[in-house]
């Protein structure tokens, strides 16, 4: 809708006004890495991150949230809980930006879940460009995530003393109004602005070895590769690369009752396709025992289920799930392992 | 849209109670807002406040619906067990129907094998009595049903119905015999020969636990039914019955939205299936 320039003097000052309005989450330090927290103190707010430990979708689907509460007196009764506020997500990087408009497909789908959907509908995004990857394991360049895509309200590029700011929607625009001092960006700012985004082209390399548009595609042929008993062999079925991901969104469901047995709540927590568990019914049988079978359900939903339900990836290349792997499983690597000994033959 | 939530269950009474098998009792559930309007082969997800939820499939047919439906519901989990500890008139919290169902206007006119296994009859009895309601429309009606042993047979009122029905044929065996049955033994492979069908005008109908349905597929395919025309109905671990939550995925598949009923000939490539 319009492009302007705000200080990076100005940020501050910005987040600072926000906060009175809006719960404004963003990258902040912790320990030797970043997570996103709520700011308390915009001096704390790190646009410099590399990435964060856990993604932002836990701003919209946190990892255990309320979904209803209940008493057990005589007349049992249960009442739904759909907890929004408003929010300013700032800072959010390109691929969990994609990751986000991905998790809106899924929650509006066939039957909208208005716990999510309540959350990101008073959510207002701020995005940030990366100008240089945030390290070796990142490979948002092969899943094409290295723009800005879909869903951002504001979204920023830093250029020397300043960010440019995009607006791209409404919300986007009476939000500058009314809590920045911007001003119009001009040609000269326009050309910074390509020369950034080009100036970062060559500082981001490949990883996938061959087009990613084919990954769904070399999935399905490869549902019996040997590779997934190889996983399979090393996974210890934790679940920390669900947690990491950013477009994890499976959960499980429990109710909690206090302790004088008279109210209870329901909640749903995260929960991990790589847990024993999973699809274990209560009469005992278990639809993928094996670790192996697991890991394939995974890498399948990363680049083809999901890709085949919702017309995007469901891997965006931020790499969490192979810097958080005790076992060293690199998804990339298995991509490409399957790619250069494709199950009967045609290899490269 | 933003004040409901697909999560929240209708809370409703228990009408009555049957105890079936040693493990099995019948529910009839008074119908939220007086009905429930399902198809055969679809499930509800049954709340137990301060336990949780889990997905039953519904055993009483929509022609047999007065206000009120059943659920045939094996002691095996955490709700299940406390559903079994439960009296008429307690309150459960019901969500659904969900899911897919047995494709009935295509089945009209046909043959019909229904081959259901243990509990797996609680999802065909649906179908079951819809057909036998509506016996006119619809060609021969066969039911070969198998359990593990004599006491384990569920329904067995409307066994006997079907079995003395003219325009039914119901065979019934036991894995075990004992001396409280003097039917046929064997498990339920062994009803196969004793039947004669039209493959081609036949559909098949099927449920029961994960092992019995290759032994029962192969029958069906060693009659020359083709694949396109047998129906099976499948058990998954479900925590929300909206295609959200993922543990009933098969595949690529959610069991809880292009299931529990699928046609085995869409199914068959999917190696999670079975």
């Amino acid at each position: 809708m319009s492009l302007k320039i705000l200080d990076k003097g100005a940020i501050a000052p910005l987040v600072e006004a926000l906060m009175d309005d809006y719960r404004v989450v963003g990258p902040q330090a912790k320990g030797s890495k970043f997570t996103f927290e709520t700011v308390t103190d915009p001096a704390n707010l790190r646009l410099d991150y590399d990435t964060t430990i856990l993604p932002p979708k836990k701003v919209f689907q946190p990892p255990q949230e309320r979904l209803a509460s209940f008493t057990l007196q005589e007349d049992l009764q249960i009442k739904p809980i759909i907890e929004a506020e408003p929010i300013v997500l700032f800072g959010v990087h390109t691929c969990d930006l994609q990751a986000i408009h991905l998790l809106d497909k899924v929650f509006a789908d066939d039957y909208p879940d208005a716990h999510y959907l309540s959350r990101r509908e008073q959510t207002v995004i701020v995005s940030l460009e990366c100008l240089k990857p945030c390290d070796e394991h990142s490979f948002c360049k092969d899943m094409g995530t290295l723009n800005a895509s879909n869903g951002y309200d504001i979204h920023l590029t830093e250029l020397e003393s300043a960010y440019l700011v995009d607006v791209a929607t409404e919300t986007g625009e009476k939000l500058i109004a009314k809590y920045a001092t911007a001003r119009k960006a001009t040609e000269k700012d326009k050309n910074k602005l390509n020369e950034a985004l080009n100036a970062k082209q060559p500082l981001f390399s490949n990883h996938l070895d061959f087009d990613v548009a084919d990954l769904h595609t070399l999935l399905k042929a490869s549902y019996d590769h040997p590779i997934w008993e190889k996983l399979g062999d090393r996974c210890l079925a934790c679940g920390s690369c669900t947690n990491v991901c950013p477009t994890c969104y499976c959960f499980n469901v429990s109710d909690e009752v206090n302790l004088s047995l008279t109210e209870g709540t329901r909640s749903r927590n995260w929960d991990s396709c790589q847990l024993d568990e999973f699809a274990r019914v209560a009469g005992g049988e278990n639809f993928r025992e094996a670790r192996a079978s697991r890991q394939r359900h995974r890498l399948m939903r990363k680049g083809r289920y999901i890709y085949e339900k919702f017309d995007e990836l469901g891997c965006v290349g931020c790499g969490r799930c192979i810097r958080t792997c005790t076992a060293r499983i690199s998804i990339i690597e298995s991509f490409n392992a399957i790619h250069h000994n494709r199950v009967g033959g045609n290899g490269q | 849209m933003k004040e409901t939530s697909i999560y929240h269950p209708h809370m409703t009474r228990i009408a009555s109670i049957k105890q079936a098998t040693a493990l099995e009792k019948v529910f009839t559930i008074e119908s939220p807002n007086g009905k429930l309007g399902h198809e055969p082969g679809q499930f509800v997800m049954v709340s137990v406040l301060g336990v949780g939820e889990a997905p039953i499939s519904i055993s009483s047919s929509p022609s047999r619906s007065n206000g009120s439906f059943e659920l045939c519901v094996r002691k095996v989990g955490d709700v299940t067990n406390a559903l079994h500890s439960m009296n008429p008139d307690t309150k459960i919290g019901i969500r659904g129907p969900f899911g897919s169902s047995f494709p009935i206007e295509k089945m009209r006119g046909k043959d019909i094998l229904f081959a259901p296994g243990g509990l797996g009859l609680a999802p065909l009895r649906s179908l079951i009595n819809q057909v036998i309601d509506e016996r006119d429309t619809f060609g021969n009606v066969t039911i070969l049903y198998g359990a593990k042993q004599a006491s384990d047979l569920l329904f067995r009122d409307e066994l006997e119905e079907w079995v003395a029905r003219d325009d039914v044929n119901c065979l019934i065996t036991v894995d075990h015999g004992d001396e409280t049955w003097d039917g046929h033994v064997g498990v339920i492979t062994t009803l196969f020969p004793k039947i004669n069908i039209d493959p081609n005008n036949t559909i098949a109908v099927t449920c029961g636990p994960p092992i019995m349905y290759r032994f029962v597929l192969m029958e069906l395919l060693g009659m020359a039914i083709p694949e396109s025309q047998i129906y099976l109905s499948l058990e998954r671990r479900m925590k929300c019955g909206v295609g959200k939550c993922g543990h009933c995925q098969i595949e690529g598949v959610y069991c809880c939205q292009e299931g529990p009923v699928f046609n085995y000939a869409e199914i068959k490539g999917f190696e999670e299936a079975l």
